[in-house]
């Protein structure tokens, strides 16, 4: 620790070459913890899913409805505790610029299912009570700046015509990869309209055991197999997965490009302390001939890497945490729950020792192997 | 008078390393570049791809997509009855009123849970005469009145069993691949095609969810449209085909370029410093060949040139270089799911000439920027200190 001044001494000799190539490793840690993030959180978001919830769609497809029937048959199967179902609406609002997700609910049994959704109890009530009532996430009504008792109207895609609703309650996520911008509202609205066309798209049931959900799913979809439709069951997490799955090579795509930014930053920063160490050639010789081992200089340069790669480190990783964690990152409204993990830190800060052995050890080698003579000679 | 170029050279040779890792890096960012941009290019053109200007696509009103929409027989044979629909040489007349819905398909190499949600479209034997782009690549086109289906060359390549005389099962049956098409590159590759009269008992009963029709006169698209649109027994909106396509790839074609631009913005910020440094060492080691340069009487002006030029021409060498590593990714196939349509849909990437040339530009633009501060710093070098 003696020689850190002369350490900090030396960063400072070119201040905007040190300031820059600490930039860019933060830079370079920001965008890679950023990537990171986006393939983590799907990854968190698609082992969300109570464990002691199912799924039940049509086998054929997500597309296609499934008979209202089944509830009964559902609730009868040894095992199940509740049952709710559900149906996608697909209505636009206004210029249907903004997407949401918006579907109708059988209300009661729904919002008992998922008590994630935290409503005051007066609104639930009036939710429950009225028929064209909906409840809406808290983003979406501050993104399309609705208030509670507000009508809004939506079109109808799936279902055409004008469908207003009075939005009665406001509900808020209590875990955070439940998306906070959809909305909900009665089944039997929908139902009293096309009651021909409307059967629930999809049941979600409580099971008593989680333990026991894959035999669950299997007499459920056994005892639907010669039906005229068939049912898939899962685990609301392995659906959630599936979901995961249709982004298709994400994974794979944020990991390269996460590659080559590490590695596009290492010949900047690399290069950076190549050429410092390069200019002071004759410095070293001296510092050499005025006792300083070989060893000594070797950690020199090598903490003065370490000093560049663990400040950018800090700025890029610690910005990027800061950032998405204060600022509201769901704006699009995929990825709900947006954040740089604990693992991401560690991942990046070991990039990081990496970055700082990698782009020092050439020039601390070559500063500790300095023939003194000769180095010497070339000092004017 | 300018400073000859051979100076540069002569100078980057000096140092074949730090001018190598300054390239490289930009190269990097280059790459990035290109591929990200190749990716969004390769999505957005085979879904503009799927329609032609010369056919119209008639969905119910109020409908964003063909899954949404619904057709009645009766709308049907009301539309192919318009005297917009081109005739065929039979003189029959060039529609295809279509089912088109949305099946699960077992993923290879994932276990029975994670499955592709896959086109099933059922079609009318014109439909091939009215996509003008479907080729047969092997086997023969299915017969009507039987279970058998046609796949798309990019979903056949996918699905396991999906050969000529395969049988798959979706829709609670068996059908019989009977053909393989290609369709252009366009997202109909990535579909499932059957006769519509066997798909629509089996899926959603008696509707077809669009029609697609030759247009007797593409010019006439507008009339046709306010004919349709305005006749009372139907309520339908009517889109051109290649017009609906494209705004089915909209939503995230946006995404993927907003992506492209920010991470390749961040990443050049990062490259531009490289480049600065690069440039700010240049100078400082030949601090007194710059005197020397300004002593013999080149103008400050040049001096900064020739220096801009050489930031310019190591930017350049890397952005060849990262033209050169996106190259190969051009053709590499990809999936992503429409969430327009909620499907699948299977796309090359496209690298195109226009996209590397933008990948040059973009290297050079970030070389003058790192280059400019270090070479003002050249040009206004005070003679008589650097000489000492």
């Amino acid at each position: 620790m003696r020689f850190l001044p002369l350490v900090l001494a030396n960063l400072r000799r070119h201040k905007w070459r040190s300031v820059l190539t600490t930039l860019s490793v933060a830079l370079a840690l920001f965008l890679f913890a950023s990537l990171r993030s986006v393939v983590t959180t799907l990854d968190a978001n698609s082992r969300f899913g109570a464990a002691n919830r199912m799924i039940v769609q049509n086998a054929t497809g997500i597309v296609f409805p499934l008979p209202m029937s089944y509830a009964a048959r559902l609730q009868a199967t040894p095992g199940v505790e509740a049952v709710t179902w559900a149906n996608w609406f697909g209505g636009r609002y206004g210029d249907g610029k903004r997407f949401f997700a918006n579907f109708a609910v059988d209300p009661e049994s729904y919002l008992r299912m998922y008590p994630e959704m935290v409503i005051p109890e007066d609104q639930k009530q009036a939710f429950i009570r009225e028929r064209t009532a909906a409840v809406v996430g808290k983003r979406l009504l501050e993104v399309f700046g609705w208030r509670v008792g507000q009508d809004v109207t939506l079109q109808g895609t799936i279902f055409p015509g004008d469908w207003t609703f009075t939005i009665r309650g406001v509900y808020t996520p209590s875990n955070r990869s439940i998306g906070d911008d959809a909305m909900m509202f009665h089944y039997d609205y929908l139902y009293e309209r096309f009651q021909n066309r409307v059967t629930p798209g999809w049941f979600v049931l409580r099971i008593a055991d989680p333990g026991r959900s894959a035999t669950v799913a299997k007499t459920i979809d056994d005892g639907f197999r010669n039906s005229s439709d068939p049912t898939k069951t899962g685990t609301e997490r392995a659906f959630q997965a599936g979901f995961m799955t249709m982004w298709g090579n994400v994974r794979l795509l944020m990991g390269t490009i996460g590659t080559a930014v590490v590695f596009a930053i290492l010949m900047v920063t690399g290069n950076a302390m190549m050429m410092s160490a390069r200019e002071r050639t004759g410095e070293v010789a001296v510092l050499k001939t005025i006792g300083f081992t070989d060893r000594t200089l070797f950690v020199l340069v090598m903490i003065e890497a370490a000093l560049i790669a663990g400040t950018g480190a800090f700025m890029g990783l610690g910005g990027a945490r800061a950032l998405y964690g204060l600022a509201d990152t769901n704006v699009l409204g995929f990825l709900p729950g947006f954040h740089v993990s604990d693992g991401t830190l560690v991942f990046g800060s070991g990039i990081a020792v990496l970055l700082a052995v990698a782009s020092g050890v050439v020039p601390a080698w070559r500063a500790a192997r300095l023939p003194v003579v000769q180095a010497l000679r070339k000092v004017e | 008078m300018k400073v000859p170029l051979i100076y540069n050279v002569r100078s980057v040779m000096q140092r074949p390393v730090s001018t190598a890792m300054t390239a490289l890096g930009i190269g990097l960012v280059v790459a990035v570049f290109v591929a990200m941009l190749s990716l969004a290019n390769g999505f957005a053109s085979a879904l503009a791809r799927t329609g032609t200007p010369v056919n119209a696509l008639v969905l119910r009103r109020g409908a964003d997509s063909e899954l949404s929409s619904g057709i009645t027989r009766e709308m049907a044979s009301i539309i192919a009855a318009s005297p917009y629909v081109a005739t065929g040489t039979d003189g029959r007349a060039l529609v295809s009123p279509e089912v088109y819905v949305v099946v699960a398909m077992p993923r290879p190499g994932h276990d029975t849970l994670a499955l592709a949600n896959v086109v099933a479209r059922g079609v009318s034997e014109r439909a091939f005469d009215v996509r003008q782009n479907i080729r047969i690549v092997a086997g023969q086109r299915f017969q009507s009145g039987r279970a058998e289906v046609c796949l798309g060359t990019k979903i056949a390549g996918r699905l396991p069993h999906s050969g000529i005389g395969d049988k798959i099962h979706f829709g609670n049956r068996d059908w019989t691949v009977v053909c393989h098409f290609s369709a252009g590159g366009s997202s109909f590759e990535s579909e499932i095609w059957g006769e519509n009269e066997q798909f629509m008992p089996v899926f959603r009963g008696d509707v077809f969810q669009s029609v697609s029709f030759r247009l007797r006169d593409p010019a006439a698209f507008d009339e046709a449209r306010r004919a349709l649109q305005g006749d009372q027994r139907i309520t339908v909106d009517v889109h051109r085909e290649s017009d609906f396509y494209r705004e089915q790839s909209a939503l995230l074609g946006t995404v993927l370029q907003f992506l492209a631009v920010m991470i390749t913005s961040i990443m050049a910020v990062g490259a531009v410093f490289g480049a600065v440094n690069t440039m700010y060492a240049a100078v400082a080691s030949r601090t007194p060949e710059i005197a020397v340069l300004l002593t013999l009487g080149f103008h400050p002006r040049s001096v900064m040139a020739s220096f801009l030029a050489e930031s310019a021409v190591i930017a350049a060498a890397g952005g060849v270089i990262g033209c050169l590593l996106a190259l190969p990714i051009n053709g590499l196939v990809t999936s992503t799911t429409n969430w327009n349509s909620f499907s699948e849909v299977a796309f090359a990437f496209r690298v195109t000439p226009m996209l590397l040339l933008w990948g040059l530009i973009f290297a050079v633009v970030m070389g003058v920027v790192g280059g400019f501060f270090p070479a003002w710093r050249a040009a206004r070098l005070p003679v008589v200190q650097a000489l000492r």
